[in-house]
């Protein structure tokens, strides 16, 4: 009986979730497009459901409600088929959006769709090969394989978004990389810009008129008295010279118009900064100034020890929650309870944890989606993102083992199966080092074009102008 | 073909509607009568094409004017610098994809970013009807930006959904007071000379020209009269400053001749009020 109304609590909050990312797909997502394929919400918004529940059966493993057993009932049929969304459901369905998009394989959908479907598989199977994941005593087909599998790309993925994160963060707070731009810098470049657009447009006005003219004299010929006249047609009226002077404003235009095109971005650029300038005038950009000054001292302490970590090749074996506890204890010499309070601190912790990389892996969805996609692959993108959530949620569950004490630990190990878990962490480290450390030297070279752009750009213009002056 | 080719009246249209609608496809075809040979990326900035277009044809005082169709480019994160193109605008076409509903409904928005801008002389209201029983073509001349609606992609949608999109586009174009052109841009039939959308596209022109002829003369009357009441003398100038620009804009809407300018029916009001 308990059993029963144990899934009846577990099934009810799949449905708020699944309500939740129904919404999102909706609201956020698909702002611009309509959505021609139910299919695609379906299955984006089951995905975000039991990703959710996965972290749902963590807290719940924390605060001890329900039932033990049906407590890993619910986590290993969860697991079961949120693989099998992620290895065969959402592929398949990529390859189908995929093919679909293609003219020339309208006859041949599905076997296409097949073919593209094995090479997915053929590739997930090898990335297994060059890792050490796996104990030797698992046969091919246990879950083992397919977990491990995806705990590498979906580490992967974390390790590169968190490395990134952690470097751009301080670097977007803090207001001590801003770049001095006054609006009247962005009146001239406006001016600058109409000042173009005029100069195009005046020359394609040429260009039209003698297209007309041309074309005019052409018929009145075809009508007219024929070949007599143009033998006698004078040189500076010859059709010849007036089609090399459209040859020639042409490609002025063409320069004026790449020109434009590099003001106008321009001009997008120094905006943006202008609004950032003023936002950090008002309360919340001062407040997030310092924000980042402490996320750079912390993002600076990582960094050092995944380092340390490498270098020295060590995992800690005991969780923050418990040491932090018995540093408290040994140290300040007070005295309380560790066992309830570790599960209290231990669920805030995990229950912080699992909002933020939520809540950061739903607001970086939406921003990549918004900047890739257009009308025709809006479908594959949000497969795309739906099957790289899948992973990354799993991998997660993987990695927040080790932030939990030894007696929450066990469920996921049992259920996860016998993994080397030490692998994963210490591929963690080595990819986030190799992400922040490129961020950081990409931001580098981003921040140092942009102020020399301004003067650069400045003598092009006026050389441009000098000589494109008609 | 028209051998009088006016070059100084500058005539300004917008062609406006969501990323990936088809307006620079669009453009191409009405400016120089072909499709594009390849297909263009996303438009940066905005891109400005001159179609020639004859004015008043076959009458006597027939004339060729350029018309600066401007295709401006909708990315999202380019929103906040749009607006310098906004300027001085004679005429506003709106694109929408025929396979995407939400297309149509950001319309509304984009015809806000323009009237939204800086009015010139009052000439940029537009006339809204409350009823969507009356047809486009019963509606009275109304003063103000001239307005077209075009629908692209229209070979992609099949003949189930067509009647109900259609009749969303129409309602739309019924309660903005202008009409409606649904074509496929990569195949130049829709367009061909003598047809009902060659019609009401060269109609859409017309009135962009004469707009802007409105407009022109509307400056001119100003900064004659501004050039006067200075000579008056400095205080009698302070106190017809206002007044006398007033007195200026209505003199110069019943001096147009024709019941053009109805102020009183704009939903928008110009800054003059």
């Amino acid at each position: 009986m308990s059993f029963f109304s144990d899934s009846c609590v577990m099934f009810t909050t799949q449905i708020g979730f699944f309500a939740f990312g129904w919404i999102f797909f909706l609201v956020q997502l698909f702002k611009d497009y309509e959505c021609r394929h139910r299919t695609v919400q379906i299955i984006f918004s089951a995905t975000f459901s039991l990703s959710c529940t996965m972290f749902e059966l963590i807290i719940f493993e924390i605060v001890d409600i329900l039932n033990p057993d049906s407590r890993y009932f619910h986590w290993r049929l969860n697991l079961y088929v949120i693989l099998f969304l992620v290895v065969f459901l959402l592929p398949f369905c990529i390859s189908y959006f995929v093919v679909t998009n293609i003219r020339l394989l309208q006859n041949v959908k599905m076997p296409a769709t097949a073919v593209v479907w094995c090479t997915f598989i053929y590739f997930f199977w090898k990335i297994g090969d060059p890792f050490p994941i796996l104990s030797a005593q698992h046969g091919i087909l246990s879950i083992e394989q397919v977990i491990s599998r995806v705990g590498v790309i979906g580490v992967t993925v974390m390790a590169l978004l968190s490395g990134f994160g952690a470097v751009n963060c301080p670097y977007t707070y803090s207001s001590y990389f801003l770049r001095h731009v006054t609006s009247e810098d962005i009146a001239a470049i406006e001016k600058k810009l109409l000042q173009t657009l005029e100069m195009i447009s005046n020359k394609k006005k040429r260009i039209a008129i003698a297209k007309r003219h041309n074309s005019m004299r052409q018929s009145n010929d075809a009508n007219g008295s024929g070949w007599l006249f143009s033998r006698f047609r004078s040189p500076q009226n010859s059709p010849s010279s007036m089609i090399e002077n459209t040859d020639l404003l042409q490609r002025d235009v063409d320069s004026l118009e790449e020109l434009c095109r590099q003001i106008f971005l321009e001009t997008v650029d120094l905006r943006a900064e202008n609004q950032r300038i003023k936002y950090s005038k008002t309360f919340r950009g001062r407040y997030f100034n310092i924000l980042g000054y402490f996320f750079s001292i912390y993002c600076s302490w990582k960094i050092f020890m995944c380092t340390i970590n490498i270098v020295f090749n060590r995992v800690g074996k005991v969780d923050p929650v418990t040491k932090g506890l018995t540093i408290l204890v040994h140290f300040f010499g007070i005295d309380f309870n560790i066992k309830l309070w570790s599960q209290h601190v231990s669920f805030i912790l995990v229950g912080v944890m699992i909002v933020t990389s939520i809540r950061g892996l739903l607001i970086t969805l939406t921003k990549f989606f918004y900047a890739i996609s257009s009308s025709k692959s809006s479908n594959i993108i949000v497969m795309g993102l739906a099957q790289i959530m899948g992973m990354y949620f799993v991998s997660s569950v993987l990695l927040m083992r080790m932030n939990m004490p030894e007696d929450y630990r066990q469920i996921i190990t049992k259920v996860l199966g016998d993994l080397q878990f030490q692998f994963y962490h210490r591929w963690f480290d080595v990819i986030f080092l190799v992400s922040a450390l490129s961020s950081i030297g990409f931001l580098y070279l981003a921040h140092k074009q942009a102020p020399e752009k301004h003067t650069v750009k400045d003598i092009t213009l006026s050389a441009a102008f000098n000589n494109m002056n008609n | 073909m028209v051998v009088n080719i006016d070059r100084d009246l500058k005539v300004k249209v917008l062609v406006l509607g969501d990323s990936g609608v088809g307006k620079s496809s669009f453009t191409h075809l009405i400016s120089y009568g072909q499709i594009t040979k390849n297909h263009p990326g996303y438009t940066i900035g905005c891109s400005t094409e001159i179609k020639l277009h004859d004015f008043k044809q076959g009458t006597l005082d027939e004339k060729a004017f350029c018309v600066e169709v401007w295709d401006i480019g909708a990315s999202k994160s380019h929103a906040g610098s749009r607006s310098i193109f906004y300027n001085n605008v004679n005429g506003v076409i709106l694109v929408h994809d025929l396979t995407n509903n939400k297309s149509l409904q950001n319309l509304k928005k984009w015809l806000n970013d323009v009237l939204n801008h800086e009015s010139s002389y009052g000439l940029n209201s537009v006339k809204v009807s409350t009823s969507t029983s009356t047809p486009a073509t019963e509606q009275p001349p109304y003063s103000g930006l001239p307005l077209i609606m075009i629908g692209t992609k229209l070979e992609l949608v099949n003949e189930v959904n067509r009647a109900s999109k259609m009749t969303a586009g129409r309602n739309l174009s019924t309660q903005l007071g202008c009409t409606e052109i649904l074509l496929d841009t990569s195949n130049p039939k829709y367009l061909v000379a003598g047809s009902g959308n060659s019609v009401k596209l060269s109609r859409f022109f017309d009135k962009t020209i004469e707009h802007a002829m409105l407009q022109r003369k509307v400056s001119m009357t100003t900064s004659s009269n501004m050039v006067t009441t200075s000579s008056l003398g400095h205080r009698n100038a302070t106190a017809l400053g206002v007044e006398g620009r007033k007195r200026v804009m209505t003199s110069a809407a019943s001096s147009s001749g024709s019941n053009k300018l109805s102020p009183a029916t704009s939903y928008k009001s110009a800054h003059l009020d």
